[in-house]
């Protein structure tokens, strides 16, 4: 799907948005390669709709420079830009039926005969039948298939989406990410897709940025971003973290041998994203599922080698695949523990004690001059 | 998920349907409606049957008035007043469309680029309410006077040759011609044609926009092709709300026309008034109001304003 051809990147050079003495977005530089499913992703006013919005000429940038491919459009009004724009809600002529709406593009740069053209679009969506419908007439999830028709039927060089998705209910959500999903495969169109849901960020792109307070704080792809954050906020912000405080003890070959209470944990070097010298402190970070929890009594059965923490269970909440535990340990009062239901061990109960352990290959390691929390409050705000 | 072993057990037999809510409370809406209702019977239903029994009499002021059935009264109306009818329609027609000329790009401004201006801006078109329409109309003699700055200046810009040659004013005056008629209608109605337009404009989605000019659409385009078609409401409400009024004024026309701008407003006026001629005087009332409703329903009709929104 990723040509090498980079004639139909998207190209931000030192991109800025202030307003008055706010800055939206601070001075960025972003590559999306042509053919790419690229996904901003951030909390609500973290700069992501800002940046959308430059590309697609809606916004002037305060500083920097875009390029479409070889072309220099920083200053193109937006209908002279080869670039179209899903937007949020939609924005569909109400007073246009669905073949209109779709042909408005095609109208406009005086194209005739438009029929073919609209009617193979709107098969493409799924809404052959609908094409005489006006838009209050069609569901949230037809409208939104307009909306991508709307804007692929130009066959622009990028396809922006600014949260396309967030005015539909969970399932019809998950519908559409495939949907769109298959129609980027199936079109090759560059997607920039904005969405403050982690979750669809990682199913749908290739490549996700991940922005806050209008920077971005990391980007790769989504395995990349979720087993190897680099800042809290990532590490936060995309599913959960176990983070706590250890301090460098000695270093050895590749691994960082670590203190955290009374704890030693190994952490390989390559994966720590801080400087380390002995007596350093890191943030030591670790994600729910990779962690296994055995109860005291059979601690000896842990095999070697493996990172250790003890701690008492405070609350268990099962929820069907899996079991979410709530562990008490002297390193961290809230150490969440996910552990799948493939055999249940009766003695895990809220009040026992426990041994979790883990591969030190899981862990990683971040700067602890960060703030602890970053990036856990919007999650649960967004989510709600 | 273990299955259930055992079905919950089967559900009452619903309640009987309750009976409707109190007997009062049934009737509520009608006695909410009843202080409307009385409203238009003795205000708009009895008067109009009135008229119309007065507009089939016959009789003189001295003898006294009788229902004849006289409907010849109506030709005979139609008749010798066809000209300020025609004339009513036509004033009516030119001071909607000066309105809406007006009051579209006001409306369009306050509406979209007013920002923290918008409010006073409205207080503004709606500010020359506060005081009577006479007076204002009277205004207009003064600004429209044969040696003011208006007349001055339209006649240096030659302007009044322009509208001597197509008969809207005569010699170098613009008072006592149809131009002064039409500029005080134009005046007097243009916040209604305001209000409305202003209204349906600001409801307009700004995405809309963004929308139009994302699919190519240059700033006339999106204009054209998206907010005036949306506009449409408003532009059928304000051209309605000023025309069926001009249509009927008589106080411009008498302030600022002349014996040759009588509209069928001040016909109506002198029958009633002054050679009290009441059954003349309400037949054209009957054949101006049937005449409005005429234009009305077909201008909605071929405007197709009811498939919008």
């Amino acid at each position: 799907m990723t040509t090498t051809d980079s004639s139909g990147d998207v190209r931000l050079t030192g991109i800025g948005k202030t307003y008055g003495s706010f800055t939206a977005v601070h001075p960025l530089d972003l590559t999306v390669p042509q053919g790419s499913f690229f996904a901003l992703l951030g909390a609500s006013g973290c700069g992501k709709t800002t940046t959308l919005r430059m590309i697609a000429g809606l916004e002037e940038p305060t500083s920097g420079t875009v390029y479409l491919g070889d072309q220099e459009v920083t200053h193109l009004p937006p209908y002279k830009r080869p670039v179209n724009t899903v937007f949020q809600s939609y924005a569909l002529f109400p007073h246009l039926d669905i073949f209109e709406n779709v042909a408005f593009g095609l109208r406009r740069r005086g194209i005739k005969s438009v029929k073919k053209q609209v009617e193979e679009m709107l098969e493409l969506v799924q809404l052959g039948e609908q094409a005489r419908k006006k838009p209050h007439q069609l569901s949230g999830g037809q409208q939104q298939r307009v909306a991508v028709a709307r804007a692929l039927i130009n066959h622009p060089k990028v396809l922006l989406l600014d949260e396309p998705l967030g005015a539909l209910d969970l399932k019809l959500r998950r519908q559409m990410q495939l949907e769109l999903k298959r129609i980027q495969t199936e079109v090759g169109i560059t997607f920039i897709h904005v969405t403050h849901d982690q979750e669809e960020a990682m199913t749908m792109a290739d490549t996700v940025a991940v922005m806050n307070a209008g920077r971005v704080e990391q980007l790769g792809a989504p395995t990349d971003l979720y087993e190897n954050p680099q800042t809290t906020f990532v590490a936060n912000f995309l599913g959960t973290s176990n983070l706590i405080e250890a301090e460098v003890d000695t270093k050895n070959g590749g691994d960082i041998v670590l203190k955290a209470g009374g704890d030693k944990l190994v952490l390989p070097e390559s994966r720590c994203a801080a400087p380390t010298k002995t007596g350093g402190k890191v943030l030591v970070g670790i994600r729910p599922e990779k962690i296994a929890l055995t109860h005291a009594d059979d601690a000896g059965s842990i095999p070697e080698g493996r990172n250790r923490i003890t701690g008492k269970i405070a609350d268990a909440s099962f929820i069907g695949v899996s079991t979410q535990y709530v562990i008490d340990t002297p390193v961290c009062d809230e150490f969440a523990v996910y552990v799948q239901n493939v055999e249940r061990d009766g003695r895990l109960v809220p009040g026992a004690d426990v041994v979790l352990h883990w591969s030190p290959a899981h862990t990683f390691g971040l700067d602890a001059a960060q703030d602890i929390d970053a990036g856990v409050e919007t999650v649960e705000e967004e989510a709600a | 998920m273990s299955t259930l072993t055992e079905a919950p057990p089967p559900l009452a037999p619903a309640e009987p349907a309750k009976q409707s809510p109190r007997k009062r409370g049934r009737f509520t809406p009608y006695w909410l409606l009843l202080p409307g209702l009385l409203w238009l019977v003795i205000f708009f239903a009895l008067p109009m049957i009135y008229q119309a029994s007065t507009s089939v009499q016959t009789g003189s002021l001295e003898e006294g008035y009788k229902v004849t059935w006289h409907l010849a009264t109506y030709w005979d109306a139609l008749v010798e007043y066809w000209p300020q009818f025609l004339r009513s329609v036509f004033y009516a027609a030119a001071a909607t469309v000066m309105c809406l000329l007006l009051g579209y790009p006001l409306a369009y401004l306050i509406a979209f680029r007013a920002g923290r201006w918008r409010n006073l801006i409205m207080i503004l078109v709606i500010a020359p309410f506060f005081t009577s329409f006479l007076i204002r109309t009277l205004a207009w003699k003064t600004i429209l006077a044969d040696n003011g700055p208006v007349v001055h200046t339209l006649n240096t810009l030659h302007i009044l040759d322009l509208t001597d040659w197509i008969g809207w004013t005569a010699g170098d005056r613009v008072l006592a011609t149809p131009l002064a008629v039409v500029c005080g209608l134009t005046y007097n109605f243009l916040p209604f044609m305001i209000l409305p337009l202003y209204t349906s404009l600001e409801r307009i989605d700004g995405r809309l926009h963004e929308a139009a000019g994302d699919l190519y659409a240059k700033p006339w385009t999106t204009f054209r092709k998206v907010t005036f078609p949306l506009s449409m409401p408003g532009v059928v409400s304000g051209t309605l709300l000023t025309f069926i009024p001009a249509a009927g004024d008589y106080v411009n026309a008498e302030l600022l026309g002349s014996t040759d701008t009588r509209m069928i407003g001040n016909v109506i006026q002198t029958q009633f008034l002054r050679i009290l001629d009441y059954p003349t005087a309400a037949a054209l009332s009957f054949i101006l109001m049937a005449a409005i409703l005429f234009m009305v329903t077909v201008y909605i009709r071929r405007s197709g304003t009811e498939d919008l929104v």
